[in-house]
């Protein structure tokens, strides 16, 4: 699925990273808790997140996912966008819970990241 | 590839530079150009470790050595030290507080993380003194 499918499906307002739209994600993180994100997260992912400060994006930049969206509304404050821009991520928000949301991107054929095991 | 030598210093309580230290050191791994499942594995254990220094102790630094063959972390901070360090190492152990946790850390996965991520792990610690940690992460 694109980034730009994810924003028709889950009507969001894209706040950094426009031009990389047409980035493709194949699986998806749902979570608040960056230490989860952080312990279980093993590939490229689209991380819902509800947690909205500049730790958010320090942890996706550590694990190169490109792109992030606050569910229920939120948006993160200037300096945690400007954090996503340099590090060319796609940042977007949209109205929808974080279940909501899930469910959405699910029943449109996004699967949830492959959990790490091991890390070799 | 020469051996490179890096130190970073990193401040208690400053939520703000929090993973700056592991930011500069995964952007230059990545100029660098080591394997990616390497690097990722160098960010998330020095992020973890940044994250540490931060939420629990008095301060301190973490020192890299890039080698042709490995990555020689130490990281080392002031402070009041682990009481019982395996305690400490098992998951969802935390003494972290709410704010901590309101920025989406302290769920006691950070030692367990950092472990998983390396090929050599040791970590000392004195009471009223010092954590000390050691990890190696194989490049070959």
């Amino acid at each position: 699925m694109t980034l730009r499918e994810v924003r028709e499906l889950l009507n969001t307002e894209v706040l950094s990273g426009e031009e990389f739209l047409d980035r493709e994600i194949k699986t998806a993180f749902a979570c608040d808790l960056m230490s989860d994100v952080l312990a279980f997260v093993n590939e490229k992912t689209l991380l819902l997140t509800g947690l909205v400060n500049s730790h958010t994006i320090r942890t996706a930049e550590m694990l190169d996912i490109s792109a992030v969206v606050f569910v229920r509304g939120k948006k993160p404050d200037d300096d945690t966008l400007q954090l996503a821009k340099e590090n060319d991520m796609v940042v977007m928000s949209t109205k929808y819970i974080m279940y909501e949301s899930s469910g959405i991107l699910y029943s449109n054929g996004l699967r949830g990241a492959c959990l790490a095991e091991k890390e070799s | 590839m020469r051996i490179i030598k890096l130190k970073y210093t990193v401040q208690k309580d400053d939520f703000v530079k929090a993973g700056q230290a592991s930011s500069n050191i995964k952007k230059l791994l990545k100029k660098l150009g080591l394997d990616t499942q390497i690097l990722r594995r160098v960010a998330i254990a020095t992020y973890e470790a940044e994250m540490n220094i931060v939420i629990h102790s008095e301060g301190g630094f973490i020192e890299m050595e890039i080698c042709p063959d490995e990555i020689i972390i130490i990281v080392e901070d002031c402070g009041p030290g682990i009481e019982d360090i395996d305690l400490a190492m098992k998951t969802g152990y935390s003494t972290a507080s709410n704010k901590i946790r309101e920025l989406g850390f302290g769920a006691g996965m950070g030692l367990p993380n950092i472990k998983r991520c390396c090929d050599e792990f040791s970590i000392k610690s004195s009471i009223g003194e010092y954590t000390r940690l050691k990890l190696v992460i194989y490049n070959r």
